[in-house]
């Protein structure tokens, strides 16, 4: 009975969290196109439902009766698999997340936890995840045979390593402080008050993490594999219909797990930020944290112009990557001193 | 480095909570220009006719040629267009017409809106741009 039970709990979650996941993704680009077009003093979608909140259906509806083509030079089964990988690695990538503490059903004795999975080596495989999902754009570029594709896609590749680099080792602070992978025990470790919230520990290590999460989700100023001034859209040229949707869901999915994990290590997760606001549900917390961060990366793609691409590999390189080094050392050296 | 990051973060924020200067067209219209010529309209006399006389000077005046005009008289001898032909889509909106004309019958209005499905509703007459007055009051 408890196998089933837990089946049913399981079931239950995986189907609400991704329900309100692609609900999320879907008012995410609603939200991105009515703050941008705030930011440049218009409107942003206003035409369908009350103030456009119809439009993702009706772009979904759109993208859905269009055409899908495959070009001639393409390789079919990869240009077919590419999108795939993306929404799936996307997707996937939310499972770890832990969006509230546990409760009780009432009337029982059953305790649900609000995570789908708690593994030990979250970080590890939330960090394994990302990267597969990244090479949905290095193959949907590549095995579109276009050469702006190609080149959309080598640049995915080489960011994608450059910043990875940067991103691990800025967050193994965090993992030294909390002296654990699991996502559960970081944010317990942040517990009571939003002066026990790693970003007071880890300032260094947080602006880091919110840069290289910036190049990892390939958004702008660092959306050199779509960049479309000079590549026309880069790795998704030459896909339509409901295969580029694929990759803008996979995008915007993934922004909202970057949001997630940059709550989760460095704002407390689902805490409330004052020990007497704790009668709120962890839920909310979670969910308003979040959003000030999806709000900052929109926020922040409204200002920043698009870097060129040797200024980011430099930038990459010659910054971020000594910067996240020192901060793990000094990490590790207060950490052993103390003791 | 990061002050300048931070300014333009800044000077955005104060753009998204700025209001919008968008006029949303259908339902919001810039009212055009004094000088502003669009459809001509007919001025009407006393008794709701229109006042042209059919002198044939806007036709001979019209520079792309879009109006054409057949006099004929009435009982009490006075003149009137017979047929008053403009052709808006041939129309470049130079207002010479309104200018050259000495009973002030004819004149060049500000409505820019006019959609339709085929070419010869665009041909005005008499009775059309006697009904475009409504759109210049």
């Amino acid at each position: 009975m408890q196998v089933l039970y837990l089946l049913i709990e399981t079931i239950v979650k995986c189907v609400v969290v991704f329900a309100c996941l692609m609900l999320s993704v879907a008012y995410l680009t609603w939200l991105e196109r009515k703050v941008l077009g705030h930011i440049q003093i218009r409107f942003g979608p206003n035409r369908c439902g009350p103030f456009g909140l119809l439009q993702p259906f009706s772009d979904g509806i759109k993208a859905f009766f269009k055409e899908d083509l495959v070009p001639g030079g393409a390789d079919k089964p990869v240009f077919v698999l590419a999108p795939m990988i993306s929404i799936i690695a996307a997707i996937s990538l939310f499972a770890v997340i832990p969006f509230g503490n546990e409760f009780t059903i009432p009337g029982t004795s059953w305790v649900v936890k609000l995570r789908i999975a708690d593994i030990d080596i979250a970080l590890l495989y939330i960090f394994g995840i990302a990267s597969l999902g990244e090479f949905g754009i290095v193959l949907g570029g590549w095995s579109s045979g276009n050469k702006y594709g190609l080149t959309g896609s080598l640049r995915a590749a080489a960011q994608m390593i450059s910043y990875e680099v940067a991103l691990g080792i800025s967050i193994i602070g965090v993992i030294i402080l909390s002296g654990s992978l699991r996502l559960t025990e970081i944010i317990n470790h942040q517990a009571g008050g939003f002066w026990n919230w790693n970003i007071w520990y880890q300032p260094v290590a947080f602006v880091l993490y919110i840069i290289c999460g910036l190049a990892e989700i390939n958004r702008t100023p660092f959306d050199m594999p779509e960049s479309e001034s000079e590549l026309a859209c880069g790795f998704n040229i030459e896909y339509s219909s409901m295969k580029f949707a694929l990759f803008f869901m996979a995008e915007y999915a993934h922004m909202i797990t970057m949001g997630a994990l940059a709550v989760t290590l460095f704002w407390g997760g689902w805490q409330a930020p004052l020990p007497q606001l704790n009668f709120i549900p962890g839920v909310f917390w979670f969910c308003g944290k979040l959003f000030l961060f999806l709000f900052f990366f929109i926020w922040q793609r409204g200002t920043f112009p698009r870097l060129r691409y040797d200024q980011i590999m430099k930038f990459g390189w010659k910054i971020l990557f000594p910067l996240a080094l020192i901060n793990l050392l000094i990490t590790a050296l207060v950490v052993s001193l103390k003791g | 480095m990061i002050i300048p990051l931070l300014k333009g973060l800044a000077f955005t924020l104060g753009r998204f909570f700025s209001r919008p200067i968008t006029i949303q067209y259908p339902e919001e219209k810039v009212p055009p220009a004094k000088r502003w010529r669009g459809i001509q309209y007919f001025e009407k006399d006393e008794q709701g006719k229109t006042k042209c006389v059919a002198c044939g000077l806007c036709m001979a005046v019209c520079p792309s040629q879009c109006i054409y005009i057949e006099t004929a008289e009435d009982e009490e001898g006075k003149r009137y267009p017979l047929t008053y032909e403009l052709d808006v889509l041939r129309c470049i909106f130079c207002g010479y017409c309104e200018e050259v004309c000495p009973v002030n019958a004819i004149f060049v209005g500000k409505n820019y809106e006019w959609v339709e499905r085929e070419r010869t509703p665009f041909l005005m007459n008499t009775e059309k741009l006697l009904e475009e007055k409504k759109y210049n009051p």
